[in-house]
């Protein structure tokens, strides 16, 4: 590993793994954090617990805002483990001469999206910083759900799993690089910055035998099929020209050599579902308007163990790997 | 008339349906072929497009692609990357390139490691994005480290150009511009060093076609008079690169060997003469060009001309920009795989000392060479 931190270090891909893996894991080590999961399963199995702590440029972005992001981005980790979102924490880093009006704005932002999950903030924290020290506001939030339904784990995906998604992919990364400085793309794309429980809950409901459910946020879904062949220790199987992608999406991967499987989202969730419940599970997502494309994109077979392969529609294959690097434009 | 789409650009040419009949009409015609054929793919753009579509999985066992050395990122030497990160750690200096640039490592680290250390190095998708860093940072020198091939070179020309018309004082240019057609002469004429042979096992080649909207086929035109291989000028999407090889099967097969264009799209013979007139303005063919892996190919890169001297930071930090010559890992066979002698597994450090994380040969550092492709898909390509 670099002596140093890279910006490659926090892409959701390999070298975030590896730094997680080699500094933290290995300094904190126990039974429970070992299972990554997207939150951990605590008190006998009653509740998960999750944190996140978020920056991003811009602050407010088509479809969303980092006060948003903050609210979703834990609440969305609870519920992937079938847990509904209960008790947050807040704690805020400010850049002096940040404005009141905006932090506001960013408050009110959080209060709403709470509202939606029937969470409340607990307890939280407030540090001011010289200019400079943080790049204007960066937010933590912690979680605690209580678990619905005992038992869901990326590590136990089987071939009696089928792979679904409940959306097209990359709305976010797309949103996000077309807003940022610099790349003059006019787009009327949207992030996907949503809260999940309520879908969570419905399928739940329904009575959907789920074995795994995560939300692909950074490292995108080729990270999340990645890290359940891995610690599944199976092959999960894609087939490519059934991957929902927007328009809006194909056109930004296109003009900056991007795939969409590699983009961050920010309410889009991968699920391993038992074959017999599939049907039913597409009934119950159909029903949201976030989820009312989701696709069943793939399966999982021993071919290739610990590797995902995506499967194309003229008879070729390639692996989809964990993305490694900073995300950035091809030349050629 | 409905507006032109994004998607008008390359839907027609992924579809499922012409991929599968080309595959057919290859595998037909390639069974009248006397002997395999191996195809080089000049350009890392095609390189890139063949795995990710998996290609050579549709092509039957006598027709092989070699990956070529087109990749302007994997074929800068150590010693010009070290360039780049000494200038980024100078103070008020601002480095900017392109792209995938600054994840490659030369002797002192990458401009990503750079950047990590402090220095202020930025990305940008086109050159002329400089002229807003340098407008906003007037106490700055701007130094633009130029890359790429003929494609991106009348870019850097323009940016140049601008520079000079408005009279702006603090951009400074590193230029790495460098050539195909020189570097396709070398893979043919050259030495190898490992076999100790002139061999190489290039039948033909697929050369890139937006290097061509830039510079016309005409650049080709000596391959097949003057050294018997067919070229084939071929788009990036996977239906242009199966046609293109149908394209060099048949002159196979009818005992052809022609300068052909498969990406008429945009392709003429004589090309962009303004983005010509713009490069021949500006720069000028260096006598050498070290390409890592490779090592020096005469005439292969451009250079800024004399009278631009004030603009040349590579002549302006002479004093600190170290000469001496970084020489590749020995037992490196990269020179070996691009003539197509030899396969990245029998490498003997392929894998182990060479890897995609820390790539000692060119083939290994990006995604487009072909040692990191079978780093990559290994157990898929047969």
């Amino acid at each position: 590993m670099n002596k140093t931190v890279t910006l490659a270090h926090g892409n959701g891909g390999l070298e975030n793994n590896e730094l997680i893996s080699k500094v933290f894991y290995r300094a904190f080590k126990n039974e429970i954090l070992e299972k990554s999961e997207d939150a951990a399963v605590i008190h006998g199995g009653e509740l998960a617990f999750s944190t996140d702590s978020f920056t991003v440029s811009p602050l407010f972005f088509p479809g969303g805002d980092i006060g948003k992001l903050a609210v979703c981005g834990t609440c969305n980790d609870l519920a992937m483990m079938g847990a509904k979102p209960k008790y947050l924490t807040c704690s805020v880093i400010i850049e002096e001469g940040f404005s009141i009006r905006e932090l506001e704005k960013i408050v009110r932002s959080m209060k709403k999206e709470l509202e939606v999950n029937g969470a409340i903030v607990v307890s939280g924290d407030t540090k001011v910083v010289p200019k400079g020290s943080v790049d204007k506001i960066f937010i933590n939030t912690t979680g605690i759900g209580e678990i619905q339904k005992k038992g869901i784990s990326s590590n136990l995906i089987s071939s009696d799993d089928t792979i679904i998604v409940s959306r097209d992919l990359g709305r976010h990364g797309a949103a996000i690089f077309a807003a940022r400085e610099g790349i003059e793309l006019t787009t009327d794309l949207q992030s996907d910055c949503a809260s999940l429980y309520l879908q969570v809950e419905a399928l739940l409901a329904a009575g959907v035998n789920i074995t795994a459910m995560r939300d692909a946020t950074r490292g995108g879904v080729s990270a999340v099929l990645n890290e359940w062949s891995q610690q599944s220790k199976v092959c999960i199987e894609v087939n490519e020209e059934d991957i929902p992608v927007s328009e809006e999406v194909k056109g930004i991967c296109e003009m900056l050599g991007f795939e969409a499987v590699n983009l961050a989202n920010e309410g889009t969730f991968v699920l391993a579902v038992k074959k017999e419940d599939v049907q039913k599970s597409m009934e119950v997502l159909h029903g949201f308007s976030n989820s009312e494309n989701a696709t069943i994109i793939g399966s999982v077979t021993d071919q290739y163990p610990e590797k995902v392969v995506l499967n194309s529609s003229y008879g070729t294959k390639r692996f989809l790997d964990l993305p490694t690097g900073e995300l950035l434009p091809r030349i050629c | 008339m409905e507006a032109l789409k994004l998607k008008d650009l390359y839907d027609g040419f992924r579809d499922p349906k012409v991929i599968k009949g080309l595959s057919r009409l290859i595998a037909e015609e390639a069974k009248k072929l006397s002997k395999p054929i191996n195809i080089m793919e000049v350009c890392g753009g095609h390189t890139h497009s063949i795995m990710k579509y998996g290609l050579p999985q549709l092509m039957p066992d006598n027709i092989n692609f070699i990956h070529g050395p087109g990749c302007p990122v994997c074929i800068m030497p150590k010693e010009r990357i070290d360039h780049a990160y000494i200038l980024s750690q100078q103070e008020n200096v601002i480095l900017v390139t392109l792209g995938d640039m600054i994840k490659v490592p030369g002797s002192k680290g990458s401009l990503q490691d750079a950047r990590a250390k402090g220095a202020d190095v930025r990305f940008v998708y086109s050159p002329l994005d400089t002229l807003k860093i340098a407008t906003e940072n007037p106490e700055k020198k701007v130094i633009f480290f130029a890359i790429g091939f003929e494609t991106t070179t009348p870019m850097t020309a323009a940016l140049i150009d601008v520079v000079r018309k408005r009279k702006i004082t603090n951009i400074l240019f590193h230029i790495n511009h460098v050539t195909v057609p020189e570097v396709m002469v070398e893979l043919i004429d050259s030495r190898d060093e490992h076999v100790d042979s002139y061999n190489n096992r290039i039948d033909a080649f697929l050369g890139p076609s937006h290097v061509s909207v830039i510079t016309g086929s005409k650049i080709y035109d000596k391959f097949p008079k003057a050294y018997a291989r067919p070229v084939v000028v071929a788009g990036f999407e996977p239906v242009d690169v199966m046609e293109a090889v149908l394209m060099v099967v048949r002159q196979f097969v009818e005992g052809r060997c022609e300068l052909e264009i498969e990406y008429k799209r945009s392709v003429t013979q004589e090309g962009n003469l303004k983005a010509q007139e713009l490069i021949e303005k500006y720069f000028e063919k260096a006598d050498l060009f070290k390409w890592r892996g490779l090592g020096n190919v005469p005439e292969s890169g451009y250079k800024l001309r004399t009278e631009y001297a004030e603009l040349d930071a590579e002549k302006i930090y002479k004093e600190i920009l170290p000469t001496e010559e970084i020489e590749d890992h020995k037992l490196c066979i990269c020179g070996d795989i691009l003539r197509g002698m030899a396969s990245p597994p029998e490498c003997t450090i392929f894998g182990t000392a060479c890897k995609p994380s820390s790539p000692l040969g060119s083939c290994m550092v990006s995604s487009e060479g072909s040692c990191a492709a079978y780093y990559k898909y290994g157990n898929l390509i047969s």
